[in-house]
């Protein structure tokens, strides 16, 4: 209803510009069908489709596109030669019925996901949180620290090195020096340490665009608004962070929340560097890896993309539910 | 006005209600989580500076005795030793990096123009399309898109890593959101009533208003350009990048420590340059980042 007045009172205004000329036809919304006004708009404002077209042509070929044919090659057996034949949903009950790897892979996935998806949320906030009150040359500094791991690259394979098998390793090495352990431990390649050793490298990295929304939302929050709130009673920083802070940081922790949970479920790429690929016993073996066995190595297209298909699904589903989760805060 | 004067004034701003303890507490988990992230970046500069015999030093050191730039040399000979000369390598990546980077600022700039100051039929609906497609990773079409690249005939060109970066959204979002609350309203119509074309208004009026964000947007393409490592389009060793040579030197494995932590250290001093030149852009841009219902 708002929408239409505030249209409604722009055309006006087009028209009282435009009288000198054009007397005869003064046309308003209301003597228009909707799609005669809809019609006209799009004549209207050429210019604004020319500018928006180049990109969305090519935003729709490579990314829309692809998932929609995704899902429609999951349900056929495409191997890339010949043309695909439509098998319904022969590929999502094989995978969850005949292929144990699958099942190992997406019990990964959702552990990396749980673990890395929230714990580097938090700590994205918290950090950002906590260097809000330091001078603005020294938050410049710790922000770097802190943000740095996330764009290094390939520098997390020292912790490759940190880990390393051998007695060389920087805490095997002095885990047998301090006698705490008789033998090296394989720390990649042991299931027992290889799973959490990967999740703490891939939050040591984790801190990356949402930490910065984060610490630029922290200063945009309207310092009066703490002031009133301490004579309003707010007694610690606690409370003027739920009571005041929280609710003023809502759209940043929303878009930090969509790049935590994409983030999450991406994983895979830093597996493959520090336990191999595939790792032992597949202990860290994620969906990403199924999909590029299946998809890279097989040519099983049809099979690959359903899986794609459920990480899409996983992915997508997961930042609905907390989108809608965070827009309850402050209610 | 009783607890108004018991604020505590710090030399940069009012701080209210902080307790000692409180703020002790902070520093101490700050130091400590400050302590995880930088020693293993500091190890890997270390690392980087050891001579032989110190790598191979038990109980293995973190500091450096006796640094030398020995790993570096190391480095530069494996280089010259590679099938294809590296400056190949390099040539690709900057290519990549800078063409994709054009595109994509040119393009994301334009769409977030009209995305955010004109109001025309189905543009809700296109950033709604947008900000979904920051909801799930690139494998998720990678299959579909392996398939397109083919019929495309672009395996094996730069092509098939150019033209979809330049189609990229997370700097289009940031860039739209920027424009949103940065350029002002008026100041666009009272262009458009003085008779300044739309194009003529974007490209005089608004695009100078947004430089943080051009920035922002040339920063995060380009890192995420120059880390282009091996791709499932490439496979002539020619086309090849400069992060994939990289990536080839550092799986030579434990003998190869030192020229490893060596190519490290190269490939992370671009992205955090570049990051430390433009913090205070990005920053800013960053202030508008936020996520509406």
């Amino acid at each position: 209803m708002a929408k239409e007045v505030t249209v409604t009172a722009e055309e006006t205004a087009e028209v009282k510009v435009k009288t000198p000329k054009e007397k005869k036809q003064p046309v308003s919304r209301k003597d228009m069908t909707k799609w005669q006004w809809t019609l006209k708009e799009i004549k209207r404002n050429g210019t604004a489709y020319a500018l928006v077209a180049p990109f969305m042509i090519i935003f729709c070929l490579f990314t829309v596109i692809p998932v929609i044919v995704s899902i429609a090659l999951s349900f056929t057996n495409f191997n890339m030669l010949q043309w695909p034949d439509f098998v319904f949903m022969d590929n999502y009950i094989r995978l969850f019925l005949d292929d144990d790897l699958f099942i190992t892979a997406i019990q990964n996935t959702l552990i990396f996901a749980a673990a890395t998806g929230p714990i580097s949320y938090l700590l994205s906030f918290v950090v950002a949180w906590f260097i809000n009150e330091l001078s603005p040359k020294i938050r410049a500094i710790v922000t770097l620290i802190f943000y740095a791991p996330s764009i290094a690259g390939s520098a997390y394979t020292i912790w490759a090195y940190i880990f390393s098998g051998d007695s060389y390793g920087f805490v095997n090495g002095w885990l047998l020096k301090l006698n705490i352990i008789q033998d090296p431990i394989q720390w990649f390649r042991d299931t027992t340490y290889c799973m959490p050793l990967c999740i703490v490298v891939s939050l040591w990295m984790s801190l990356g665009t949402a930490f910065l929304s984060f610490i630029a939302g922290l200063q945009v929050v309207d310092r009066s608004l703490y002031e009133a709130g301490a004579v309003d009673g707010v007694k610690n920083r606690w409370q003027e962070l739920y009571y005041i802070t929280l609710p003023c940081m809502k759209q940043q922790l929303m878009f930090g929340a969509v790049l935590a949970i994409t983030g999450a479920f991406g994983f895979g790429g830093v597996v493959d560097a520090l336990a191999g690929n595939p790792s032992v016993d597949y202990c860290a073996w994620t969906i990403t890896h199924h999909l590029a066995d299946y998809g890279g190595a097989r040519f099983e297209v049809g099979y690959a993309a359903a899986i794609s298909v459920l990480l899409f699904l996983m992915s997508f589903g997961s930042n609905i539910l907390i989108k809608k989760l965070l827009s309850k805060l402050g209610q | 006005m009783a607890k108004v004067a018991k604020l505590r004034t710090r030399k940069h701003a009012v701080v209210l209600n902080r307790s000692r303890g409180g703020d002790t507490g902070i520093a101490v988990m700050l130091i400590l989580m400050g302590a995880f992230m930088f020693l293993p970046m500091l190890y890997v500069v270390l690392n980087s500076l050891k001579p032989l015999d110190e790598l191979w030093y038990y109980p293995p050191r973190f500091y450096v005795v006796n640094p030398t730039f020995q790993n570096f040399s190391d480095l530069f000979r494996l280089m010259n030793t590679s099938w294809v000369p590296f400056s190949r390598y390099l040539f690709n990546t900057l290519l990549i990096s800078v063409v994709g980077t054009l595109g994509n600022l040119i393009l994301s700039s334009m769409a977030a123009y009209a995305l955010s100051k004109i109001k025309f039929p189905g543009r809700d609906w296109m950033f709604q399309l947008i900000v979904m497609s920051l909801m799930f990773s690139a494998q998720a079409s990678a299959i579909a898109n392996f398939i397109l690249m083919s019929a495309l005939h672009w395996i094996d060109t730069y092509f098939a890593i150019i033209i979809p970066a330049w189609g990229s959204t997370l700097g289009l979002y940031l860039m739209k959101q920027f424009m949103e609350s940065s350029v002002s309203d008026a100041v666009l119509e009272s262009a458009r009533l003085d008779g300044s074309s739309e194009l003529n208004t974007f490209l005089k009026i608004a695009m100078p208003m947004v430089k943080p964000a051009w920035l922002t947007l040339i920063v995060y393409s380009f890192q995420g350009l120059w880390q282009t490592g091996s791709s499932i389009y490439i496979y002539s060793e020619e086309l090849k990048t400069f992060s994939y040579a990289i990536s080839q030197i550092l799986s030579g494995g434990i003998v190869r420590q030192g020229a490893a932590a060596a190519a490290s250290v190269v490939m992370m001093i671009v992205p955090i340059a570049v990051f430390v030149v433009s913090q205070s852009n990005i920053m800013e841009t960053m202030a508008t980042s936020g996520m509406k219902d």
